[in-house]
């Protein structure tokens, strides 16, 4: 029967006396907590003990005698602490003991029913107890589902990170105490706590209290009536500065909420929100700063003006170029000249109105430009929106080329199954053979033909301007990935893994230590961290983005029969 | 602890050292060949002459400063991320199972795998190209479901040894694997 000992290095100096710790007889193994010094009172030790197992709900007890003797084996000391074993009575009772400076321990037990005849061996397994008890183990997904306040009969490092994560209270009291109890463990030396750390938890409260009470009334003021009306609603759902916006104040109404984080995955949770919040707002500072230097805004605002000018002038050129010869394309005369003017009238009002606001260009931009205090994600939404204003026209003709274009489509489709003699059957949602007479066959010929001839010119009017606007979709796109990389980056989680690794736990690595035939085997138990990888997709923050919702495929049929694209569409996600 | 050399699938040298620590607690440790300096020199030698050849082209000196540059990124890369040194195999009756890579830089990289999720170490063939070739492969089990495998972990992916010694490292494990199964056996019956 092999025994297993989970010992603190920090105990392996202390003076003689009990163990205490956790039976855990699923794994033969034996969890030590800390040691109980001489002298004490073996009703004192029961009372304190069952006080601690009520308050942190582990199963502790006393399992057995530790003797650290300086000289040779004292046989007193070997017969006292075997009667020990009858006060406490603990199935089984280990006795560890160390002679003078020996790294070779000897362990042996002593059972009052010896279970099995055969020789019982020993593992012991070094643990440093501070580590073990901040860190918390991440196991692979098939133990995770694993109920934790079952026993974690499942994974026996479980138990043990588990067993000394809740002893916290047990490690309270140190050796400067005058309590009936002394107690070795690894903060027998006295309580360490940072002042800084407990004046901010002392301050956290009132300004919780503070932030909450802001934030409803911002929220109650979002949600008023006023803001709910058609036109300002429809204005507010495309523009993605306010959904960024809504996000933040979520993330904000997190983090001042004043209930206490249940378990470690909301306290990371928590912790990485406000990181990325700080982080965000001291990048957005800096860009203000940046900005706001040497009239930087009067000069984003004189160069914005010219650009959209020039924006339009190419485009006014590129329809020039299609109402000509595009390409060596020979294009339908008429249909072209109808076409290229109606687009030039719609750039020649974009100018117009462009050119009513720009006395007032540099007034709005730089009040804009004072939103990037609230965060750089802020300033990129209303970079992107800014993007999708100037680009409005571009917009609208590819959706009228895509709408010209679709219905293009759809006549020559159905004007083909007439030829074939077929019948597009609504009722029964497929195609049917349909006997036509002679007068609908010469239209529906002639119609057909027609469309058919018409097609390249239209279909290349549509080329042009999806290719624009999917350009103009690109970057918007590439700034709202930048955005959600921002949002959802667990930059507190990374930070902890670097500077504090035993923190994040993936599993453990054992190392032999200098054997010695005849003692038990000595082994050095140390924290695996979680990799970097695993760090960023376990505590990832939800992501607000706008994946392509269509496959490549879809996309392309879309783009073929002239459907209308949006391929960032915005997916709702929900809070986990 | 007990040496012996073997052969790489590859046809490499290999050396496996045994050692036991206790009745239930064995380690193999697998080193795989060293990198030889004939293709580091061989692989040093190729960039510079091609760094040389475009300098010639070009006449512009960055390109061998770019040269020396990526030739020392690149070892430095391969050491740290490619190269493995050694494989090594722990197993500790009753706690597990531990497998560590170290690298030609010093980097250990660590796996350690509940004796309750382990279900049996077998030697698997398969078929790669023209070849068979066998591995020793751990065959993980779900702890609430032990009838079936759940995940199968290789072993010594990268020194990548021949059946004699497999067996050799096979026969080892089982003996301890044999251990738990009688422990348990006797815990089931008190």
């Amino acid at each position: 029967m092999v025994l297993k000992v989970f010992f603190p290095s920090c105990c392996a100096t202390a003076e003689s006396g009990l163990l205490i710790g956790r039976w855990i007889p699923e794994q033969n193994s034996a969890v030590v907590l800390a040691v109980v010094h001489f002298p004490f009172i073996p009703g004192q030790v029961k009372q304190y003990l069952s006080e601690v197992q009520r308050v942190t709900q582990v199963n502790m007890c006393v399992l057995g005698s530790w003797s650290n003797s300086k000289q040779e084996k004292e046989e007193v000391l070997d017969k006292f602490l075997e009667d020990l074993s009858t006060i406490f009575s603990h199935e089984p009772w280990i006795q560890l003991s160390k002679e003078g400076d020996s790294k070779f321990w000897s362990c042996c037990i002593f059972q009052k029913y010896p279970s099995s005849p055969k020789e019982h061996e020993f593992i012991l397994v070094y643990y440093d107890q501070r580590k073990v008890m901040l860190s918390q183990l991440h196991p692979t997904d098939s133990l995770t589902t694993s109920a934790d306040h079952k026993g974690n009969d499942a994974s026996e490092l479980g138990a043990v990170f588990d067993t000394v994560a809740k002893s916290k209270v047990l490690f309270m009291t140190d050796r400067y105490d005058d309590g009936p109890i002394k107690l070795t463990h690894w903060q027998s030396e006295g309580v360490e706590a940072s002042i800084i750390v407990e004046l901010m938890k002392q301050a956290s409260v009132p300004v919780c209290v503070l932030l909450t009470f802001l934030l409803s009334l911002v929220s109650s003021v979002c949600k008023s009536r006023v803001l709910k009306f058609w036109p300002l609603s429809f204005i507010w759902s495309k523009l993605s500065t306010c959904e960024q916006l809504g996000h933040r104040l979520e993330h904000l109404q997190i983090i001042s909420s004043n209930r206490k984080a249940q378990n470690q995955t909301q306290l990371m949770r928590k912790a990485n929100i406000f990181v990325s919040l700080l982080i965000d707002v001291a990048l957005g500072i800096l860009l203000m700063s940046w900005l706001y230097r040497e009239n930087r805004i009067g000069q984003l605002a004189d160069t914005l003006i010219p650009v959209a000018d020039h924006i339009a002038k190419e485009l006014q050129d590129l329809l020039q170029w299609l109402m000509g010869v595009p390409a060596g394309l020979k294009m339908n005369r008429a249909l072209d000249q109808v076409l290229g003017r109606f687009f030039l009238y719609h750039i020649h009002l974009w100018i117009s109105y462009i050119h009513l606001m720009s006395p007032f260009i540099e007034m709005i931009l730089w009040y804009v430009g004072l939103s990037a205090c609230l965060g750089l994600t802020v300033a990129l939404s209303i970079l992107s929106d800014i993007i999708a204003l100037l680009t409005f026209h571009i917009y609208c003709f590819y959706v009228y080329g895509a709408r010209l274009y679709c219905l293009k489509i759809y006549g020559l489709s159905s004007l083909w199954r007439l030829f074939r003699g077929k019948k597009w059957n609504v009722l029964r949602q497929r195609v049917d053979s349909c006997s036509y007479d002679l007068d609908q066959l010469f239209i529906g010929t002639l119609l057909f033909t027609i469309l058919l001839f018409l097609l390249p010119t239209t279909a290349l009017y549509y080329l042009v301007f999806t290719l624009l606007r999917l350009l103009v979709v690109v970057v918007q796109g590439l700034i709202h990935l930048l955005v959600d990389l921002i949002d959802s980056l667990p930059l507190y989680s990374v930070i902890l893994r670097l500077c504090r690794s035993y923190r994040l736990a993936a599993s453990v690595k054992f190392r032999v230590l200098e054997q010695k035939p005849g003692k038990p085997l000595r082994l050095l138990m140390q924290i695996n961290p979680l990799s970097y990888g695993s760090v960023v997709q376990t505590y990832r923050l939800t992501s607000y983005a706008c994946y392509p919702k269509d496959s490549w495929s879809s996309l392309c049929k879309k783009l073929f029969v002239g459907e209308l694209i949006y391929p960032w569409k915005h997916k709702e996600e929900k809070q986990d | 602890m007990e040496e012996g050399m073997y052969r790489a699938v590859s046809g490499g040298r290999i050396a496996l050292q045994r050692r036991q620590y206790s009745a239930s607690c064995r380690e193999f440790s697998v080193r795989c060949p060293r990198l030889q300096l004939r293709s580091l020199s061989a692989a040093t030698c190729s960039v510079w002459l091609a760094a040389y050849g475009l300098f010639v082209l070009s006449q512009n000196s960055m390109v061998l400063s770019a040269a020396i540059f990526i030739t020392l990124i690149g070892l430095i890369v391969y050491l740290h991320f490619v190269k493995i040194d050694q494989e090594s195999l722990l197993v500790i009756g009753s706690l597990g199972i531990q497998m560590t890579s170290s690298y030609a830089s010093g980097k250990e990289n660590t796996t350690f795998i509940e004796m309750s999720q382990v279900k049996d170490v077998v030697i698997n063939e398969a078929i790669y190209m023209q070849k068979v070739i066998y591995y020793l492969c751990i065959l993980l089990q779900d702890p609430r479901e032990p009838h079936g495998v759940s995940e199968v972990v290789p072993l010594f992916q990268s020194s990548k040894p021949r059946l004699d010694c497999l067996v050799e490292v096979y026969r080892s494990c089982q003996e301890i694997l044999e251990q738990r199964k009688t422990s348990d056996f006797t815990r089931t019956l008190n």
